[in-house]
């Protein structure tokens, strides 16, 4: 490795050949304001289109300020990073930024976890000079299922176009124009919803500004709390646990899963159920169809279907309906645990409790803005009346939290209601990359050997690499599993799949980096993947204090399928818990 | 979205395809296959945006992307009689913003319009190479030396 030496701010450092100054000034601890840029380090994800120009710093012997971002550090180079003349042309640089912004911060859903705001802030902008003659630019906003653009709020920092081409490869936005009429969205400036775009919410989780925001479905669950005719139900996600504390300042990584069913409790929610009992219910019934297809693969069947995809993840399943339509029916049937949830609620519990489906409301947190859309699917609806109504994610449940003046750090802990509450250690870990296909191998080995797992904790699943492999030995069938998350990375096995070189037999996929608990949905992590890697831990940590570990074992899953579902594929259980998918492949329209 | 929306017939995805292929179907060499198809086409409406992003396999907001950067490229189609007005320097010092008014006034059409009939189109170019004979207008291949707003209306009755 060639090294060099420098000098920031005084401070001598040796840093790697090809480092930029931000780089080499970040090792000091000295803190160049950027806006544009952004680095997780742990996924390789870096976005610095050298754009914005608030990182500009001194180089000595250079004439002109030069963006920290995008300098590589010149052997025995004299750098300053604050000196008035920087600190001038920031000032400057943020007064132009501005002045083509709108104010109105007030009723922003960004405002307070806006990094323009933060930086016009820290950078004392009091005043605009020039306001009154300033252009602005509009742009009509756009509302899909899951997603607003509000182009007025974009900077063009472009790290949207960068998660949505260079990271998930989905292509559904792109910039446009040049100049002051530049901006990001689909092609032709057509709506979201008739673009490519899959609803991972990545742009979302990464603009800096109100431009990106998903849509609010606060003031929805409010009127159905508040309506006395009305059963609601709430479920919520396993990476809600791992990461709602991070809005009410504690420590990333704190699991707060006691503390926010006592919130649900306080906010009016008659039942407060937990998606992880649905995420059991996957296993039995995504299990069992591996188990199914493996025997006819093992036969030589040529159609089984193997390598067996998951199919959890609303994002996910989308990039493949858009990119992969023929491919349809490799995927699993099984619902995403979301919309199992929704389908036993409205079927099985509503019974129970002897409420009428149509009185009935589902809510879920969720850690995604997928399942926006996933919830408003029509084939997951029964005359009209959805499985799942509203869809909010933990931001939003934040939020809802903030204006209920709950004290939420110093809430004592409850249980989850039963039956929908009860849940595993293997429900748990769907949060995490490597999850789900955990979850299924603990259930599946079981299943297929009869035998009882001596370890529950499968650390070759684990792990932040976008492309993992592992085998799993099924008393001496080797199964061979790939795990996926980003769609970027997705693409990879998926190309191999459809080539038939896939040496899978069982592929998972997530579509955010780190799976759910880096869902679009999740609170702003801000470009710092260690927050990633510490709900990842938490995550696993519940499950490791669980008592019972495998889904199968979850006793009030095997009640439901006593009274309710006969067992896992049944007829009862295809209609209720399976799905299939659809092409949505662009066509190109040809005159005959 | 700017663009006449239209069904693309098969000799003309035949003919996209044939130029794409001729780059290899290099997603580097989108520019080139941009402006061997607006020479083919006259213009890039939004379908053939989507042929040709399909063939190079990338994303069809990358190529509107790059197709809205660039002011040669055009979504609508030009006129018969395509007019270009110089604003470069030389001829913007000696008047071309009046001449450029005076066409629009005459044909009731903005920069980058085509008049219903198809027979005319505006547009305002930078430097024609010809400063000495500043300003200057374009019509088709044709060029016009010193044009002065009162010689518009004499210009377009050549076209008539």
């Amino acid at each position: 490795m060639e090294t060099i030496k420098l000098t920031i701010d005084n401070k001598q450092i040796e840093v790697e050949k090809g480092t930029t100054i931000l780089g080499a000034a970040r090792k000091l601890g000295i803190d160049i304001p950027t806006l544009c840029h952004m680095k997780l380090d742990d996924l390789n994800i870096e976005n610095k289109p050298g754009g914005c120009r608030i990182c500009v710093v001194e180089v000595h012997g250079r004439r002109n300020l030069s963006p920290a971002c995008i300098t590589k550090c010149d052997d025995g180079a004299v750098i300053r990073t604050h000196t008035p003349r920087v600190m001038n042309a920031r000032r400057t640089v943020m007064e132009f930024i501005l002045s083509d912004h709108p104010k109105d911060c007030l009723i922003c859903p960004k405002s307070g976890h806006c990094e323009l705001q933060d930086m016009a802030n820290r950078l004392g902008i009091r005043e605009i000079p020039g306001q009154e003659i300033a252009e602005m630019s509009t742009y009509r906003k756009d509302t899909s299922p899951s997603i607003i653009r509000d182009l007025d709020k974009c900077i063009m920092c472009r790290r949207c176009e960068m998660m949505c081409n260079e990271v998930q490869t989905v292509g559904a936005i792109g910039a446009f124009n040049r100049g002051f009429m530049a901006a990001v969205g689909p092609a032709f400036e057509q709506n979201l919803e008739y673009s490519p775009c899959t609803y991972c919410g990545q742009c979302v989780a990464v603009c800096p500004t109100g431009a990106l925001t998903e849509v609010d479905h606060t003031r929805d669950v409010l009127r159905a709390i508040v309506d006395p005719y009305k059963v609601v139900v709430v479920q919520t996600a396993p990476a809600v646990r791992a990461a709602l504390g991070e809005e009410f300042g504690m420590k990333p990584g704190t699991l707060v899963t006691g503390k926010l069913v006592s919130a649900l409790k306080e906010l009016g929610f008659d039942y407060v159920f937990d998606t992880d009992f649905a995420a059991d219910l996957t296993i039995m019934e995504e299990g069992t169809e591996l188990l199914s297809r493996l025997g006819k693969f093992l036969k030589g069947d040529k159609n089984a279907n193997i390598p067996i995809l998951t199919s959890c993840c609303p994002g996910w399943v989308n990039f493949f309906e858009h990119n992969y339509p023929e491919l349809k029916d490799v995927p699993s049937t099984a619902k995403s645990p979301q919309q199992m949830f929704g389908a036993i609620a409205k079927s099985y519990f509503a019974d129970k409790i002897k409420v009428d489906r149509k009185n009935m409301v589902v809510v879920s947190i969720m850690p995604c803005l997928a399942k926006k859309y996933e919830s408003q699917r029509p084939e997951f609806s029964v005359d009209g009346n959805p499985d799942v109504d509203f869809s909010i994610s933990t931001r939003e449940l934040a939020h809802f939290i903030r204006q209920a003046n709950i004290d939420f750090v110093n809430l004592p802990d409850s249980d989850f209601d039963r039956p929908l509450g009860e849940s595993t250690g293997a429900g748990v870990i769907f949060g995490n990359t490597g999850g789900v296909i955990e979850a299924a191998v603990r259930t599946a080995y079981e299943l297929f050997t009869g035998k009882k797992l001596s370890r529950l904790d499968f650390s070759e699943l684990r792990g932040m690499e976008g492309v993992r492999q592992a085998t799993i030995d099924f008393d001496g069938f080797p199964l061979s599993i790939g795990i996926a998350h980003g769609l970027g990375n997705a693409r990879k096995l998926l190309d191999e799949v459809k080539a038939g070189r896939s040496k899978f037999h069982a592929i998972e996929v997530m579509a955010c980096p780190g799976g759910c608990i880096g869902g679009g949905g999740q609170p702003l992590h801000h470009g710092d993947s260690s927050i990633l890697k510490a709900r990842a831990k938490a995550i696993y940590e519940e499950d490791k204090n669980k008592p019972i570990r495998v889904s199968h074992e979850n006793p009030y899953i095997i009640q439901l399928y006593k009274e309710y579902l006969g067992e896992p594929n049944s007829e009862k259980a295809h209609h209720l818990l399976h799905t299939h998918y659809f092409d949505r492949k662009a066509k190109i329209v040809v005159k005959p | 979205m700017s663009s006449i929306k239209i069904e693309l017939r098969q000799q003309d995805v035949d003919k996209i395809n044939e130029i794409c292929d001729s780059f290899n179907n290099e997603p580097l060499e989108l520019i080139n296959v941009l402006h061997k198809t607006q020479e083919h086409f006259g213009y890039l409406p939004a379908e053939v945006q989507e042929v040709i992003a399909s063939k190079l396999n990338i994303s069809t907001a990358q190529v509107y992307g790059v197709v809205t950067f660039y002011s040669f490229f055009t979504m609508t189609p030009k006129g018969k009689h395509p007019i270009s007005i110089c604003m470069g320097t030389a001829c913007y010092v000696r008047g071309a913003e009046k001449v450029l008014d005076e066409f629009k006034k005459e044909l009731s059409l903005q920069v980058g319009q085509t008049t219903p009939d198809g027979k005319f189109s505006l547009s305002s170019l930078r430097c024609v190479g010809a400063c000495g004979l500043a300003p200057v207008v374009l019509v088709g291949d044709k060029t016009y030396g010193r044009v002065a707003p009162d010689d518009v209306k004499a210009i377009l009755k050549e076209y008539a």
